[in-house]
């Protein structure tokens, strides 16, 4: 296997973002949340985004998920100008490219978790049967084979996350992003949930996540620090003597 | 197409499960619709039947008779014109149909006199206030819908001869003989005695409007024996083809001016009506009750339809987290805004639903204590309701729908 910090051949490019920048205007003060961010990432990469609170890690991540538009700067996604995409076409880059995963689940709380899983099936207009069966299919993958008909509220946080995870992954989206995933998790919830990606990232998923915690990070083969809106570093691997005094 | 059905079918799985799971809150708001929707099935069902009450009242009328009276049946602003006109006998009916009958291609087939007046009538301990004695010929029988369900109306020969023979309405017959039957009996009218010879069908009343029910009809010869005195007096003529009505409107005008003997320059000194003028004059009425009653039973709707909205604006409010989250998984403006229409329109429905049902029994409930309401529960009516509702769904689900629809993804994900 690999070492932590090797570099592999990457694929294309899925993301391209140059000069970004994004100002929240709160009536005569302008908060300026990313301030000229660059950054390419590449097919099948492992990706963490460090960085103080308040460093912009998420307004990023909302950037890089299409959710939120930069005030300037440019963002390619596989090659598409996401500024020309009209809101039709940025649903549907959410709902095939891109797989959400958040700090808190957010899981529709009166569906059991194969109706949370097939969600995106149908905003993706994928018949019932087939539906069902990718749903179950991907909550097995991610160990919860024996959980599908368990609504949230019958679920560990940890179980939760994996069905945010299937959830995720279930439109077979080109890269995951996860905006602090364990935070919510105990230390060793968050190991196993770190252990899925993982998994995930060896069969040749593209993995952005945003974290404090040094011990998940160290799971990521590039890691990207922000601090005050900008790039402060971005190198393979994580490097404990750079990375620590930094991320702290 | 596909995904709008699948997201279709979503939408009112949401919609049920939310109901379900906001059972009290669901309830409390379809009230203000169920409510809403009673009030206005019962009067849509109350302005139905007044206006099948008012048709069938109007059908006593015939559409093919022309009735010859002093006043006309209109409103009119210059009573005083017709006031001094002469009234309109009994014996003008004779020389009509003398001319109908020397007319070729007459449209006009018979005259028919009519005197009446209110006179109480008696059998045994049994007594009737206030009821419409007719005096006419047997040929009345042509212009009118007389159906005996008992006995048979005077023939020729009882009337020529003004043989004191009756035949009594309905509900004259039933008042004084509950327990027999009437035909051949004598009843007292005016110190008379009368033999009742027939019992007419059955036709309801409305409103107080004509009904043969309350009428006793006799041979023109032994009403004005008894009773000429304070009597009033039409001549109605039939009409051969109703679709030339007008045509046989101006023949019987210019029979009418030569009975009268009225040279060329003088006006009209009688009226001549007809079943549709009395309409125009009953159908502004009706549609004014019709209009003003659906319009106050539509506030309650309407009341009921702000209580959806606001509904639904908090529930949009509640899941403002929810609405981020679809977004974020690729729910399109319209997925949303569609869900939010659906789960307003599915309690509307539901409202409207259980609103019909109650309803439906209070029309039946109200059927059965007064059978001669006209209360009519159709299936349009249904279909209507339901379309109402549904229009009330959308109507009021709309605006939070849409707020819902235009939430930037990234402000309702972080909406605590
Ligand atoms: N909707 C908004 N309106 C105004 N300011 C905002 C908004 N969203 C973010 N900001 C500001 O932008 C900056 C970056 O916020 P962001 O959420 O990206 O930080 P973060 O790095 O994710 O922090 P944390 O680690 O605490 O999650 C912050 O100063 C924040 O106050
Ligand atoms: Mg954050």
């Amino acid at each position: 296997m690999e070492t932590r910090n090797s570099i592999r051949p990457f694929g294309p490019v899925v993301i391209d973002i140059e000069n970004i920048t994004k100002d929240y205007v709160m009536g005569e003060e302008v908060v300026r949340a990313l301030r000229g961010v660059t950054l390419q990432i590449r097919r099948n990469e492992y990706i963490a985004i460090m960085g103080p609170s308040g460093s912009g890690k998420s307004t990023l991540m909302n950037m890089l998920g299409c959710l939120d538009t930069p005030s300037s700067g440019r963002y390619e996604f596989n090659g598409k100008n996401v500024a020309e995409m009209d809101d039709d076409e940025l649903a549907a880059v959410r709902n095939r490219e891109i797989g959400f995963v958040f700090q808190t689940f957010n899981l529709l709380p009166r569906a059991t978790s194969l109706r949370n899983v097939e969600l995106p099936l149908i905003y993706a207009g994928i018949e019932s049967e087939r539906r069902e069966a990718r749903a179950t299919q991907v909550l097995a993958d991610v160990g919860l084979g024996d959980r599908i008909h368990h609504k949230p509220n019958e679920l560990s946080g940890g179980q939760r996350q994996r069905v945010a995870i299937a959830r995720a992954l279930v439109n077979g989206p080109s890269i995951i992003l996860a905006d602090e995933p364990t935070g919510n998790l105990d230390s060793k919830t968050g190991e196993e949930i770190m252990d899925l990606f993982e998994d995930l990232y060896q069969r040749g998923n593209t993995i952005i996540l945003v974290t404090h915690e040094r011990d998940i990070a160290v799971h990521a083969r590039r890691t990207v620090h922000l601090r005050d809106g900008l790039i402060e570093m971005d190198h393979a691997g994580f490097i404990p003597e750079l990375d620590l005094p930094v991320a702290r | 197409m596909k995904r709008f059905l699948y997201e279709l079918s979503e939408s009112w799985k949401i919609a049920a499960a939310q109901m379900r799971s906001n059972l009290t809150r669901s309830t409390l708001t379809a009230l203000g619709v169920i409510i809403g929707i009673i009030a206005v099935t019962l009067m849509g069902t109350a302005v139905n039947g007044i206006s099948i009450g008012f048709d069938k009242s109007m059908a006593v009328l015939g559409d093919d008779v022309l009735y010859v009276t002093q006043w006309p049946w209109k409103p009119v602003d210059d009573w005083w014109n017709y006031r001094d006109r002469k009234k309109i006998k009994t014996e003008y009916a004779e020389t009509l149909n003398r001319m109908i009958a020397v007319t070729p291609n007459s449209n006009l087939v018979v005259a028919v006199p009519t005197s009446n007046l209110m006179r109480s009538i008696k059998y045994g301990g049994n007594q009737v206030d206030n009821v419409f004695v007719l005096g006419t010929t047997s040929d009345f029988i042509i212009t009118s819908t007389i159906d005996c369900t008992a006995g048979r109306f005077f023939n020729e020969l009882e009337s020529r001869g003004g043989a004191n023979v009756v035949v009594i309405g309905y509900d004259v017959a039933d008042a004084l003989f509950p327990a027999q039957s009437p035909i051949d009996k004598s009843v007292l009218i005016n110190g008379q005695l009368f033999k009742v010879i027939g019992v007419n069908t059955r036709q309801g009343t409305f409103l107080g409007l004509f009904s043969w029910d309350s009428m006793v009809a006799m041979p023109l010869g032994a009403f004005n024996k008894y009773f000429s005195a304070k009597s009033e007096s039409d001549v109605r003529v039939k009409v051969k083809d109703k679709r030339r009505l007008t045509d046989a409107k101006g023949e019987l005008t210019g029979l009418m001016r030569r009975v009268r003997g009225l040279p060329p320059e003088k006006k009209d000194d009688f009226s001549i009506n007809e079943q549709q003028a009395f309409k125009s004059t009953l159908d502004p009425v009706k549609n004014s009750i019709a209009i003003a009653g659906l319009f106050i039973t539509g506030l309650s709707l309407f009341v009921g339809a702000i209580g959806i909205m606001n509904i639904t604006f908090v529930s949009v409010k509640e899941r403002t987290k929810e609405i981020g989250t679809r977004k974020a998984l690729g729910a399109r403006r319209r997925t949303i805004l569609l869900q939010f229409l659906i789960e307003s329109t599915a309690l509307c429905l539901l409202g409207g639903f259980i609103g019909l049902v109650f309803a439906y029994l209070m029309c039946f409930g109200i059927g059965k204590a007064f059978p001669s309401f006209p209360i009519h529960f159709s299936l349009g009516l249904v279909l209507v309701s339901m379309i109402v509702s549904i229009i009330t769904g959308l109507f009021s689900g709309f605006a939070p729908a849409w707020t819902a629809s235009r939430l930037d993804p990234v402000t309702a994900l972080r909406y605590e």
